[in-house]
């Protein structure tokens, strides 16, 4: 019954978490940027209905928030290659992680550009701005920061998500976890390091993407 | 060589998402019951038993799921005793669910406003009856909607145990795409299984977010 645990087994295989952590930030890095961008152009087409693309995007969101990331995952890297995409685990992985960020993304930001007062729209139109000057400085900035707490925990969750691109052998951090598990017969003490390193990871995405992106969308206003 | 008809494929899959249900509507239920635990010490006067609270809700919240699974899973055999996948994915999903489901519950609870509390408060009410009557009706009926949300979330983390050996919709794909070579109409189909479960699910929450009038 007595079990000795050895987390010294773990920490020598500290280069190989390091490498796989790096892999885990930057998928992260890309399906945020990606996911965002698609999210505000899904956002605006479902906020004025902009035919057909409104009901494109209202199909994509459905459709990919109803059905597990895992699967999404699968049915790229193996059953897109069965009608001639092939397509390399990496690219799977971020594929799948910037489609399913931006169904979310589309949603979150939809939210927030149908919560602008009408007022608001009126009185730029008042001033004579632009139209792109009214989408951009008076609909989608405050939107943004109207709804960038709800759209920093969805990248976070599309993070901690991204553990299961290990089944299509995509080399991020849970990849290492069982690779080092293989190695030293230490599954348990692996997998508790792993999960503190994405914890850590995860409190400090969140951190810095409140700060940072609060103090970005709040720039050069009263 | 293909052996598998469409009916064939279709059974097996069926079977899966029955699975699939069942292990869902496990770890809501008792998820529901650890969630409240879990609230009540979150709520509580004690600040060791709201950084308890916290601290779980954190850990959970921050790590993936499927480490989550892995930990319960290598962690419970670690005396000696091989538990069955199932065991494990309950378990970890049941965890998992406890914590979403205490942080959600907390935000209505806190939407209550202080109003309410003293109110309850003048009238001589001690903390338990302020919950029991006039804290947590209110609080439920924001909870209906979000609840109901979260159980998608539930239904499409439970395909995370297929990793860990469990035979649900998911592991069931897998298996008849490698038999079958046919991965492209497997998942596709695996993918209509879970939208079938999800899908009104995800109708209803926005309906009762509606007829409930709370906003978000």
């Amino acid at each position: 019954m007595s079990y000795q645990f050895d987390f010294l087994a773990v920490a020598r295989e500290t280069p190989e978490l390091a490498a796989g952590l790096a892999r885990t930030v930057e998928l992260t890095a890309v399906a945020c940027v990606a996911g965002l961008l698609i999210g505000i152009i899904g956002a605006a087409c479902r906020a004025w209905q902009i035919r057909p693309f409104n009901t494109l995007f209202a199909v994509y969101v459905e459709m990919f928030r109803n059905t597990p990331f895992l699967v999404q995952l699968f049915f790229l890297f193996f059953g897109l290659p069965t009608i001639g995409i092939e397509i390399a685990p990496d690219s799977a992985a971020m594929l799948a992680m910037v489609i399913n960020l931006g169904a979310y993304a589309v949603e979150i930001i939809r939210s927030g550009i149908e919560a602008t007062p009408k007022g608001q729209i009126e009185a730029a139109q008042a001033l004579a701005l632009k139209r792109w000057q009214i989408f951009l400085h008076v609909v989608l900035r405050p939107a943004l920061l109207r709804v960038w707490p709800a759209m920093t925990s969805q990248v976070v969750i599309v993070m901690l998500g991204s553990a299961v691109c290990a089944q299509i052998s995509t080399e991020e951090l849970s990849y290492a976890a069982s690779l080092i598990q293989s190695r030293n017969f230490r599954a348990f003490e692996t997998y508790f390091v792993t999960a503190g390193l994405y914890l850590a990871l995860a409190l400090l995405l969140r951190q810095t993407l409140l700060r940072g992106g609060g103090r970005l969308l709040k720039r050069g206003r009263p | 060589m293909n052996d598998f008809t469409l009916g064939d494929i279709l059974h097996a899959l069926l079977g899966g998402l029955q699975w699939t249900a069942i292990l869902s509507l496990t770890a809501f239920v008792l998820g529901s019951c650890g969630g409240l635990i879990i609230l009540a010490l979150r709520l509580a006067h004690r600040p060791v038993l709201v950084w308890l609270a916290k601290t779980f809700i954190e850990v959970f919240q921050g790590t993936p799921l499927l480490m989550q699974l892995f930990i319960v899973f290598f962690g419970l055999s670690l005396g000696g005793v091989e538990i069955p996948p199932w065991l494990a994915a309950a378990l970890g999903l049941t965890l998992y669910t406890s914590a979403y489901l205490a942080e959600i519950w907390r935000g209505c609870v806190n939407a209550i406003p202080n109003a309410q509390w003293e109110g309850s408060a003048a009238l001589a009410l001690n903390r338990y009856q302020q919950m029991r009557h006039v804290i947590l009706p209110q609080a439920l009926r924001m909870a209906i909607a979000p609840t109901v949300g979260f159980l998608v979330q539930v239904v499409k983390g439970t395909s995370v145990a297929s990793i860990i050996g469990f035979v649900e919709l998911t592991k069931t794909g897998g298996m008849l795409a490698n038999a079958t070579f046919e991965p492209f109409l497997i998942y596709g189909l695996v993918a209509a299984g879970y939208f079938l479960l999800c899908y009104p699910l995800s109708l209803y929450s926005r309906h009762l977010e509606r007829t409930l009038h709370v906003a978000r």
